[in-house]
């Protein structure tokens, strides 16, 4: 195995954590708030969805820079 | 065994005029073509008197156009007639765009080329969306658009004020905070879309290399939904901008 190989799987390894954990998060705000306030929940959900892609976006991030160090 | 061939560039399959047309382009020229005809079809149907004589495809497009139009109009309020031509077009264009990459065929007809590493195949078609040019074209339309109607609210002055500001200490700082965000839209509006429809491309395809019979299905659907998503991120998200930096301050 050569060594970048291994640096791919660290970037999205590691890069993945931070996101796992905030997408968590965002999960566990939009729950409470529909447990709490069920009328809302449509519109709790499209907040929901955004904020997950502003999380899942620095995950992509970290995908990109593997994939540009895994092919270029 | 086989190994799996992922290319993150689009390839070239011709070139006219000197001008490369790669397999993406292609592919999102077939895209607009798409779009074009049903929008001359759609707006045929339109000008027909009889509402029975209507067709399916005109009542599907109306239900959504008018679903998005009142799900922008919570955004966006007033601004939403000037900016709805623009948002549906985008919207279109990705999620057609993101589609059109999952059909089968896509990616997977295509020809042989020698080359110096010997013999490469180059598919014919390609998710527009898949090539970085794309979307970079697309986030430049969205945030040029957005820089275009801050100076029609704020005018020339107050447009480059809010960059550059010397009245006090704490102003200018941010203003150069807010330079580097503009800059900073376009990289995350790009590589937002790019990385998400490439990844799924990836996804799938290692997917399919590993097991090829049903399994690939779910993964399948998830990328359905994932373009679809991507799409409504990349259109709210301009609404959003546009919304805050065409609002009045003080």
């Amino acid at each position: 195995m050569e060594l970048r190989d291994l640096a791919v799987a660290l970037a999205i390894g590691l890069g993945t954590i931070g996101p796992g954990v905030g997408v968590g998060l965002i999960g566990k705000g939009a729950m409470e708030a529909i447990g709490r306030n069920p009328e809302a929940g449509s519109q709790i959900t499209t907040t929901l969805i955004l904020g997950i892609a502003f999380a899942e976006a620095i995950a992509i991030y970290a995908l990109v820079i593997a994939l540009i160090i895994k092919f270029v | 065994m086989k190994s799996l061939h992922i290319s993150v560039a689009a390839e070239k399959i011709t070139s006219i005029l000197g001008f490369p047309v790669t397999n993406s382009l292609l592919t999102s020229l077939i895209v607009m073509a798409l779009l074009i005809v049903i929008a001359f079809k759609v707006n045929f149907q339109k000008t027909q008197k009889k509402k029975s004589k209507r067709s399916t495809l005109y009542l599907i497009f109306e239900m959504i156009i008018g679903g998005f139009y009142g799900f922008f109009k919570n955004i966006a309020g007033e601004r939403t007639d000037q900016l709805f031509p623009l948002l549906m077009t985008l919207f279109l264009f990705i999620v057609f765009g993101n589609w059109i990459g999952l059909l089968p065929g896509v990616g997977s007809i295509g020809f042989y080329e020698h080359t110096v590493h010997g013999e490469v195949f180059v598919p014919l078609f390609r998710g527009p969306n898949a090539d970085l040019n794309t979307t970079i074209a697309l986030s430049l339309i969205s945030v040029s658009v957005t820089q275009y109607l801050s100076i029609k609210a704020h005018g020339i002055k107050g447009y480059i004020s809010r960059f550059i500001n010397f009245t006090n200490p704490i102003k200018a700082f941010v203003g150069i905070l807010e330079l580097i965000s503009e800059f900073a839209k376009i990289l995350s509006f790009s590589f937002r879309l790019f990385g998400n429809i490439f990844a799924g491309e990836v996804l799938l395809m290692v997917m399919i290399f590993l097991i090829p019979v049903l399994v690939p299905i779910p993964f399948l659907a998830l990328e359905i939904f994932v373009g679809f998503i991507q799409a409504l991120v990349f259109t709210m998200l301009t609404t959003i901008f546009v919304v805050v930096a065409t609002e009045k301050h003080e």
